[in-house]
Formats: structure tokens, C-alpha cells, sequence
């Protein structure tokens, strides 16, 4: 199933992307919606995390295109952000939680520049919206899995973008922080924000979430969560893999083997005029 | 001390020299070396202290002269080209990170030697004197060379200042850094250049092979007294300036000591010092740290002991005789005599001719141990499901942890018990 909303803020292409040469994901293609609370759901190892790094730009895909806004990712870079898991740093860092927020700030067009009031102004309040201003100024290796995951989410805010995309951002928190996330999100799709979140969670994706795709190295299906939800397609997400893909895949990796001919050219690029 | 003031008051030209040259070299090489260290790329600057050997070599040949910005331009080539092999290896071959820096480290130090056993017997050789830059030789420092070295040395101070919070994001997280549209490589770019920078300057007086201490011995040191990354630049920066100073000052005073390795020894000497006795991260405070346990655990011991003998004879100020409290729990009797000193010094119990009593404050104590026993022990019955007989030894350790705040959101989750799972009372205050 694979629904198409009116109002694009996020276009999957054809997508197709190995990891150490090793496809995870193949042939992807969907459409999200603008404005609304979005969940990529599938099991352990479906390609979640590899998918949301091809939108955010961080890996090249062998195939296919990701348009964000109808527009490519470096036209519209500052109204993109990105929370990664909490794992993927090193939090003994010499740096306070404030320090990290602001990093948020950082732009292109204030390198050798000091940040200025306003950001601090904007980071202040970013860590206010997930109650963290207490511990502004407390060392980040001295902060909890949740604080750690809301001092990431706040950092992202201060980007003040129009699409959040995050990764598990529920993953080993306390309930204190997943109540302060839950009243982020709903405060967010007031304000119009689209955010998409990887999320690996079946019980909790209903409630949390209007739009859903369900991955698990292919699309299952990408729809309205009624739609979506339902036990034939949740079982073909999560009923394990496809034998004989897993095997092409392994087969694909040990021989070296292009994911594409290279004489093959797709017709339409991206950013191209197809859709108007 | 009449040879340290004359040391301090520079009137020697050749002294003044070389120590601020060795002062420089210090402060750039730690100042980058921050960078690296926080980047988990320590091993990148003995890589690259190897790799620009063969373009100083090469630089000499082309040039005929030992003119130090000539030569600081053949290892900055050399030094690039070697970063970016090792980033090809790592990218297009099955080999890691660590086999590819090791890998590019040999082949261009031995290509380096080689060139030089070349350029020492083609004649020019002897008088070039190239073969300092394996281990250094400060003492042929000319004022040429000091003047480029203070030119580095500002350059990069004024590099790092201005990229400052560029460079932070980078070695914190590269990669928010690309999707905030930071153009990482060419900040890579910029930090492996004034890297390569400050390798070069200071491989004349230290050599190649001790290089990468001056790179990453004052980060590492200074990590264990900061959480702030400025403070953590400047207490780096510092120390390699002093071992700069050190280094210099012990081969005035002993003529026949290379000022290099006395460079590296003493900034070693800084950064044992600081990983031992730093407060907080230093070995030494884990250790009391530790110490501090195991007393908390012995002396609430012997207490909780006293309160269960008190509770059987039903009297909680009754005089408790050493072989009573063994016949409760087995102490070691030097163990037992040292929880004891440390109890009476806290006036938790009060000595007496045959034993001991426990004071009013040692009553509540005792019961504060036993109630959080009893009550971590009714939490792993109720909530964690576990059989009765299966929790004591998980609460024998536990009842030392828990702090008051804990305790409380223990007992409200609880329900204010008054048993616990062996139904004994929990006692209140």
C-alpha cells in the first residue's frame, strides 16, 4: 500500500542503498505529508536508520533520489533538521549542555563569527520546550540517557526548521522525558513543523503517530495510521525477512556486484520538473 | 641557583633562542593536539611526524638550503598526501583505519630514510646535517628558525581561535556539523594542515619519533582537570610551553643532554601527575573513592549487627560485647577494630569496658541501614517478582547505595510497609 498526501514535504525515490556493499534497502518509493507527526516503523535491522540517513544526505544511495520540499537537500538545508540516536557521540566531552545547544546555531554563514545574543536567546528558550533549562550548565557526561536524548532534541529545535527528522529518539528513555517529547511533538504539528521519526516500537506507533511507514528492507506501506495498521501488513513488516532478497543481497556483497549496470540511466534526475 | 637565574635572564643568546623556540613548538603542537586527541585521532600525529620526512628530504634536494619555510613546505605536501592516502586506503580497501595509518607511517618514514642516506653521501649531506630531524637537535635552532616558528605559532593561535566553535562541533559530532551545511571538509582540511604545521616546526628540535608526544601528552593531561574545552586548550598549551622551558633549562645546566627528549620526559612527568592526582578523574581519587565504600559498607555493617543483636534482646541500649557482635556476622577482627575507631569517631557508638553501646545518633543510623534493607528487599519481592529467598545477598549491597531521595519514592511506590518479605518490622523513625 502506498498512499500519496497532498501536500509533500518529503519525496523517497526509487531509492536503493547498500551498507558495506550489502543492500538494506530497496527500491523505496513514497511520498510524506507536510504537518503532520510521521513514524518509520519496521523490525530490527529493515534499513530505519540507513533510509533516514540518505534523506539527511550523510550517505550516497546507489539509486534514486530523496526531494525534500520538491527541492534538493542543499537548497533546503536550513529548514532541515536532524536528531541522531545518542549513542552515535562521545559524551565525555568537555562541553556543558548549553554548549550543545547552541551548536544548534551554527550556520554557514557565521563561520569566524562569535554566536550572537539572539542565538542564545533561541537556544534558552530550545531547552526551556524540553525542560531542560535547569541543567544548562551542567556537564554533558554528567547527564541521564533521557537528558542526554532532550539536550540532542533541544540542539535540534535551536535550528528552528520546518521538517525534524530523528532517530529512536524513544529508545531507553525515562517516562519523564518521553512525557516531555510526547508534549514537544503535539506542540510541533500545531505550529505546522512535519516531524519524522524512526521509531521500532509497534505498540506505541499507533498512539503516537498520524502517518506511518512501514519498512523492513522494502517498502510495506506508507499511508494514514488506519490504514496502515493492519494485520496483514504488519504481518508482512515484521513476519521476517524475504528469503531469497537476503540471499541476493549476501550474494550481491560478496561478489562485489554494482546496483545498477552501469550503462543504465535513470530518465528523470532529481529535482526535475515531473511532478508539476 | 646562580645557573637557573642566568637561565632565566636570557643574557645568553643562544639560550634565549632555543627556549622560546622549544616554547612555541610546545604551545602549537598541544594546542592542535587537543583537537586531534578529542577527535580520537592521537595516532594520526605520529602518522604524520613520519610521513613528512621525505618531503623535507625532497624539499632540500630541490632547493640546496635549509631555509625553514622551504622545508615547512615540503612536509606540509607530504604530510597532505599522507592524510589523504590514508583516508583512500581506508575508504576503498578492506583495511581499517589503524592498519592504513600504519602502513602509510612505514612506507614514507622509510622512503624519508632513505633519501636522506642519500643526501648525506652525496656530499652536501655533511654539512646539511638532516639526519637531526630523527631525533632533533634544539641546540641548532638559528634565529631564522625562531622567527618562523613564532610566525606558526600565531598563525595557528589565530586559526583556532577564530574557528573555534567549528572545530568544537567537528570533534564533537562531524556529522551534525555537515547537515548544518558546515563545509566539514575543508575544516578537515584546515585541521590537518595546521596540524601538519605544528609537526613540522617541531620535528627539528624534538625529531620525528618523539613528535607525537608533544602532540598528544598535553591534551591527554590536560583532560584530567577540565570539562571546559577553552581551559582545556590553555592548561595544554601551557604545558607544552613550561616542558619547552623545562627541556631547554636541563640541557643548559648538563651541556650533554639533548633538549628533545628532556622536552617529552617532563611533559610525561605532567601528564602522570595529572592522571593520578587530578580531582574528580585522577586514579588517586577513584581510589579514595573506592576506600570511602568499602568503609561506608563496614561500618553500616557492624551497626546493622548491633541493631539486629539490640532487636533480639529486645534492649537498644544495651552493651554489646565484641564476641556477641561476631556471633551476629563473622568481621575480620583487624577490620572489625578499624569500623569500630571509625565508628566512635563519628560518636555513632560509644566505647565500654567490655564493648561498645550504641549512641542515640548510632541508633538511628543502624535503623536507617536495616530499614533500607528491608525495604530494598520488599521492592524486589513486590516489584521485580523475585522469591524470598533469593534477595538477601542482592539487598546486602544495595542497603548502601540508596540515597534519601530514593528511599522516599521507595517507600510512597511501596505503600509504607511495616514487614518485610521475612516479616521482620521495618523500622521507622
Amino acid at each position: 500500500m502506498d498512499i500519496r498526501p497532498e501536500k509533500t514535504a518529503i519525496e523517497v525515490h526509487n531509492l536503493t542503498a547498500s551498507y558495506n556493499r550489502k543492500p538494506v534497502l530497496w527500491d523505496i518509493d513514497f511520498s510524506l505529508p507536510q504537518g503532520q507527526l510521521i513514524g518509520i516503523v519496521g523490525p530490527n535491522g529493515s534499513g530505519k536508520t540507513t533510509l533516514l540517513r540518505n534523506m539527511m544526505g550523510l550517505m550516497k544511495p546507489d539509486s534514486g533520489y530523496v526531494n525534500l520540499f520538491g527541492k534538493k537537500l542543499d537548497e533546503v538545508r536550513e529548514k532541515v533538521s536532524y536528531v541522531p540516536q545518542r549513542e552515535t557521540v562521545d559524551w565525555d566531552f568537555p562541553a556543558n549542555v548549553m554548549d550543545v545547544v547552541l551548536m544548534g546555531r551554527y550556520r554557514k554563514s557565521n563561520i569566524f563569527k562569535r554566536l550572537s545574543k539572539k542565538d542564545r536567546d533561541i537556544a534558552t528558550e530550545s531547552l526551556e520546550k524540553v525542560n531542560m533549562l535547569p541543567f544548562a550548565n551542567r556537564q554533558i557526561s554528567q547527564l541521564s540517557g533521557g537528558q542526554q536524548q532532550r539536550v540532542f532534541i533541544a540542539r535540534s529545535l535551536a535550528q528552528q526548521a520546518d521538517l525534524y527528522l530523528m532517530d529512536e529518539p524513544f529508545v531507553g528513555v525515562d517516562a519523564a522525558t518521553e512525557e516531555s517529547i510526547l508534549n514537544l511533538l503535539s506542540e510541533m504539528k500545531k505550529e505546522g513543523k512535519t516531524v519524522v521519526i524512526v521509531h521500532h516500537d509497534l505498540q506505541t506507533a499507533y498512539e503516537y503517530f498520524d502517518w506511518i511507514v512501514l519498512l523492513n528492507t522494502r517498502l510495506v506501506a506508507s499511508g494514514p495510521k488506519q490504514e496502515v495498521f493492519s494485520t496483514e501488513l504488519l504481518q508482512e513488516a515484521y513476519g521476517g525477512r524475504l528469503t531469497v532478497l537476503s540471499r541476493i543481497g549476501d550474494l550481491m556483497a560478496k561478489q562485489d556486484f554494482p546496483m545498477r549496470e552501469s550503462e543504465f540511466k535513470e530518465k528523470e534526475g532529481p529535482g526535475d520538473e515531473r511532478a508539476s | 641557583m646562580k645557573e637557573l637565574l642566568e637561565f632565566l635572564s636570557f643574557s645568553n643568546p643562544n639560550v634565549r633562542v632555543v627556549t622560546l623556540g622549544t616554547m612555541f613548538i610546545g604551545m602549537s603542537a598541544a594546542m592542535v593536539g587537543s583537537f586531534a586527541f578529542l577527535r580520537k585521532r592521537s595516532l594520526i600525529g605520529d602518522a604524520i611526524a613520519h610521513a613528512i620526512l621525505p618531503g623535507i628530504a625532497i624539499a632540500f634536494m630541490v632547493t640546496q638550503s635549509k631555509n625553514p619555510y622551504y622545508l615547512m613546505f615540503g612536509a606540509l605536501l607530504a604530510g597532505w598526501v599522507a592524510i589523504l592516502l590514508i583516508e583512500a586506503i581506508t575508504k576503498h580497501s578492506k583495511l581499517k583505519a589503524d592498519t592504513s595509518i600504519g602502513l602509510v607511517l612505514s612506507v614514507f618514514f622509510g622512503v624519508g630514510i632513505l633519501l636522506l642516506t642519500h643526501i648525506q653521501h652525496s656530499g652536501a649531506g655533511n654539512q646539511a646535517g638532516l639526519d637531526q630531524f630523527l631525533f632533533g637537535k634544539a641546540a641548532s635552532m638559528t634565529t631564522a628558525d625562531l622567527k618562523a616558528y613564532s610566525i606558526v605559532a600565531a598563525f595557528l593561535l589565530i586559526v583556532v581561535s577564530l574557528l573555534f566553535k567549528e572545530f568544537k562541533l567537528l570533534s564533537f559530532n562531524a556529522e551534525f556539523a555537515k547537515i548544518s551545511g558546515l563545509p566539514v571538509r575543508s575544516l578537515e582540511f584546515v585541521l590537518s594542515s595546521i596540524t601538519v604545521l605544528a609537526i613540522a616546526t617541531g620535528i627539528q628540535a624534538v625529531g620525528v619519533v618523539l613528535m607525537a608526544a608533544l602532540i598528544i601528552t598535553p591534551a591527554a593531561a590536560a583532560r584530567s582537570w577540565t570539562e571546559n574545552l577553552v581551559t582545556l586548550l590553555l592548561i595544554a598549551g601551557f604545558a607544552g610551553m613550561f616542558s619547552g622551558l623545562v627541556g631547554s633549562y636541563i640541557s643548559f645546566t648538563a651541556p650533554n643532554m639533548p633538549t628533545g627528549p628532556w622536552i617529552v620526559m617532563s611533559l610525561s612527568a605532567i601528564a602522570i601527575i595529572s592522571l593520578v592526582w587530578a580531582p574528580k578523574r585522577g586514579l588517586w581519587s577513584k581510589l579514595k573513592r573506592q576506600r570511602q565504600n568499602r568503609e561506608k559498607i563496614l561500618t553500616e555493617n557492624i551497626l546493622k549487627a548491633a541493631y539486629h543483636l539490640s532487636e533480639r534482646r529486645k534492649n537498644l541500649s544495651s552493651i554489646i560485647s565484641l564476641e556477641d557482635l561476631q556471633g551476629i556476622r563473622e568481621f575480620g577482627e583487624a577490620e572489625l577494630k578499624k569500623g569500630l575507631r571509625l565508628l566512635s569517631k563519628r560518636f555513632l557508638i560509644l566505647s565500654q569496658n567490655d564493648g561498645f553501646k550504641l549512641t542515640e545518633v548510632g541508633r538511628t543510623e543502624a535503623m536507617r541501614v536495616v530499614r533500607l534493607h528491608r525495604l530494598w528487599e520488599m521492592y524486589l519481592t513486590q516489584r521485580m517478582r523475585l522469591k524470598a529467598d533469593h534477595i538477601h545477598p542482592n539487598a546486602e549491597t544495595i542497603e548502601h547505595i540508596i540515597s534519601p531521595e530514593i528511599e522516599e519514592e521507595l517507600i510512597r511506590e511501596l505503600g509504607y510497609p511495616d514487614k518485610d518479605p521475612h516479616e521482620s518490622p521495618i523500622p521507622y523513625k
